[in-house]
């Protein structure tokens, strides 16, 4: 449920970009200067090898979302941008968690996980990795679930989104 | 063809109709500059690279085409970032090439390295940093594509040293009689959507207060004459801002002059009151809107750019148009002739607006014989002797503001001046930049004494390089613009703004750098020096106009106030109630 008010509320984008050297770096630059704030920024290459992908989470209260899209297509090396509805994308993070736990525990958590879906990455004496993968309100869910276990360690990915199906077939 | 990177640079600057390039060399560019010798393009040597970037920025805003400079690495590169930004404000067609240390040595502080495409993403509307000899051709081409297409703007080419030097392996490269362009990020849709047109139209024909608010963007799209079309057609009013002062005629009977912190009084009060803006190439920049959420309260707002993101950036239009000014005034003016500008009753607002241009025209106190020389009287005076189609490029500070007040624009592309960035020793190199592009027109710099001293070696390069620009130095002995402040908002307390009332010596200090020069104290001498400079072709003159320094500009928006209470001149205080 998105209890956040329409013009207020988090902006996905999906920012396709040449594969050049310091694309990143001028995104980036322009969100500092033009002072939009970025929530969370993921990068990789696509299916295509002139091409990459960012999926950058704006906060929308910084600026109107039209300016920070059409700021950013101003820059030259960004092809194509995509501006996801929520309930119209699939958005996916991935958490890497060490956690401790004493070995009496280690069945309770396990049990969580796997209710979760996640995996056990590494096991040590008194500590275990665990990852899991999931839209970002699960891994919220999740991450507060295991803090009253102690969190050693956390690692998130920003988050990588694709336009649902039935919207990108019209 | 085998080539290598230099002789394949400057093949493609004159493959892009390139005729003259302002610039000074270095170790970095050295290769580049041995094919200049052989090159038919005009090389201006300057003596220091801001001064290449503003030339290249003025004859870019006289002629139209895009100005050209190169330079070395390191500082040279960092000497020219002023003039990108300030061409990035202005969106002033330049390509500004730098050299580059070897691409071996990038990232490890080599000499004279710094990283100037990182310095300059930001103010520049792109730049490339080019690593292999063979894509010097197509990002040449690339670079002027962007800068001169769209919204006009600054493109910047840092190449490093190996890919241009002969004796490198790394510099050869098969030279091809076409290239292509790749920009698969870049595209420019001019076209105007003719719904909104429509609509603006609709706009147009029922608005009672309606304002023609022109912006530089008009100069861009070189729409002047459709302006002129579009505004006897309807006969509304019209405000050219800073940047567009001679975009539509001074002397027209529709043309209010500029808005803005030192805007006329009717031009300030007419957008304040309007109902309508009908907004064509101008962006609502703070020193024309003054507080924004004051600004205008009651107008709907028709908002014509090239560049979408200026469409709501400060306030959101009713009737948004993406595209070309000139096309979009054409569309409107067809569809007007088509369906007539509507039945409007405005002859109230006319009698308005009549009426304040008979309270508040701009004025000044004349001074007596003895006292210092007014500024706005020596405009008045050089505007009435020169021509009518002089090309006048200004500094920034006081002066700037008189130029643009006082003088009688009545042709595009006269008035050169640095308006988003307002950067202080402008006016000398645009001057010498507008009279490389136009040598058959007359150019004076009016210029401040504080700018001078920023810029005025550029003289030099004038008299060396035979381009006979005039400048007429107001010189008040002060920082004025900040003086000005000072007066108003501090109390009179003078920090740091008083320059010197005999150091340097002006007149001595021009003749030393091969220019004629004159000091004129006396207002009765003001015609006579401003008659003799016109008559010097055969170099520059300057002329020091010794000017009151406890003169304001007037009027004046304080800054963070609204434009309903912009400040008149005291002799006019009793009109306002
Ligand atoms: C490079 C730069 N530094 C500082 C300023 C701030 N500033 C604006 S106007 C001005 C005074 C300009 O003095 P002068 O050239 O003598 O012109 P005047 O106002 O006296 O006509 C200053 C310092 C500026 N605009 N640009
Ligand atoms: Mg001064």
């Amino acid at each position: 449920m998105n209890t956040e008010s329409p013009g207020h509320r988090n902006h996905t984008l999906v920012v396709t970009v040449e594969n050049k050297s310091g694309v990143l770096a001028r995104v980036a630059s322009l969100f500092a200067r033009r002072a939009f704030n970025i929530r969370s920024l993921a990068v990789a290459p696509t299916e295509d090898e002139h091409l990459s992908r960012i999926t950058i989470v704006v906060d929308g209260e910084s600026a109107p979302i039209e300016q920070v899209v059409n700021q950013l297509d101003k820059l030259i090396n960004v092809v194509d941008i995509q501006d996801l509805q929520p309930g119209h994308a699939i958005e996916r993070e991935l958490m890497l968690v060490t956690v401790a736990v004493e070995p009496e525990h280690r069945d309770d958590i396990v049990e969580q996980l796997d209710r979760a879906g996640g995996k056990v990455m590494s096991v040590g004496a008194d500590s275990m990795m665990l990852s899991l993968v999931g839209d970002p309100e699960h891994i919220d869910t999740f991450e507060n679930l295991l803090r009253p276990f102690g969190i050693l360690e956390i690692q998130r990915t920003g988050r990588v989104a694709l336009a649902n199906l039935d919207e990108t077939i019209e | 063809m085998k080539t290598d990177g230099g002789q394949a640079l400057i093949r493609s600057l004159e493959r892009e109709g390139v005729e003259v390039m302002f610039g000074l060399p270095g170790g970095a560019i050295l290769p580049v500059y041995d094919p200049i010798i052989d090159s038919k393009i005009r090389h201006i040597l300057v003596r220091h690279e801001q001064g290449a970037g503003h030339m290249a920025e003025g004859y870019a805003q006289a002629t139209g085409k895009p100005g050209v400079a190169m330079v070395t690495s390191g500082p040279a590169a960092t000497n020219i970032v002023t003039p990108l930004c300030d061409a990035y404000l202005d969106s002033i067609p330049m390509v500004v090439i730098t050299g580059q240390v070897p691409t071996a040595a990038i990232g490890t502080d080599a000499f004279q390295e710094c990283d100037t495409t990182g310095i300059t993403a930001s103010i520049t509307k792109h730049n490339f940093l080019v690593t292999e000899a063979q894509d010097i051709p197509q990002v040449i081409k690339e670079a002027f594509h962007i800068a001169t297409t769209g919204r006009p703007g600054p493109v910047l080419v840092d190449i490093p040293k190996d890919i241009v030097d002969p004796t490198n392996p790394r510099s050869s490269l098969e030279w091809e009689d076409n290239v292509e362009i790749d920009l698969p990020g870049y595209k420019v849709d001019t076209s105007v959507d003719p719904e909104a047109i429509q609509k603006a139209v609709e706009l147009i024909q029922n608005a009672e207060r309606p304002i023609l608010y022109i912006g530089g963007g008009i100069l861009k799209s070189r729409a002047a004459e459709s302006l002129l079309e579009l505004a006897e057609l309807t006969g509304i009013h019209v405000v050219t801002t800073l940047m567009a002062r001679g975009a539509f005629p001074d002397s027209h009977e529709l043309c209010l002059g500029m808005p803005g912190m030192h805007g006329n009084f009717t031009a300030v009060t007419a957008m304040q009151e309007s109902d309508l803006l009908i907004t064509l190439g101008a962006r609502f920049d703070d020193r024309v809107t003054g507080k924004l959420d004051e600004f205008a309260v009651s107008a709907k707002i028709i908002h014509v750019d090239i560049d979408p993101a200026e469409l709501g950036k400060v306030r959101r239009p009713d009737v948004p148009v993406q595209g070309d000014c000139r096309t979009a005034i054409e569309a409107m003016v067809s569809v007007l002739r088509d369906f007539g500008s509507g039945n409007t009753d405005r002859t109230a607002w006319k009698s308005r607006i009549s009426g304040w241009q008979e309270r508040f025209p701009l004025v000044y106190e004349p001074s007596t014989p003895g006292q210092a020389l007014k500024p706005q009287f020596v405009i008045e005076k050089l505007r009435d002797a020169t021509p009518a189609d002089t090309i006048v490029a200004s500094g920034v500070g006081q002066h700037q503001m008189w130029a643009s007040q006082y003088w009688t624009f009545n042709h595009p592309y006269t008035w050169i001046n640095s308006g988003g960035l307002g950067t202080m020793g402008f006016s000398i190199p645009a001057a010498i930049g507008a009279k490389v592009g136009c040598p058959e027109k007359m150019v004076w710099a009016v210029d401040g004494d504080g700018c001078f001293q920023m810029t005025a070696q550029e003289l030099v390069t004038a008299r060396v390089e035979n381009i006979p620009i005039k400048v007429a130095l107001l010189n008040n002995s002060y920082l004025g613009m900040v003086r000005q402040w000072q007066d108003m908002f501090y109390e009179e307390r003078h920090s740091e703004v008083f320059l010197s009332k005999e150091i340097p010596d002006y007149k001595g200090w021009a003749e030393s750098m091969g220019c004629f020069a004159m000091r004129v104290d006396d207002p009765d001498e003001v015609e006579e020096a401003i008659a003799q400079a016109n008559e010097i072709e055969d170099r520059p003159v300057v002329i020091d106009f010794r000017t009151a320094a406890e003169e304001k500009v007037y009027p004046m928006v304080a800054s963070g106030t609204g434009n309903s209470d912009v400040i008149v001149p005291p002799s006019q205080e009793k009109e306002i109630r």
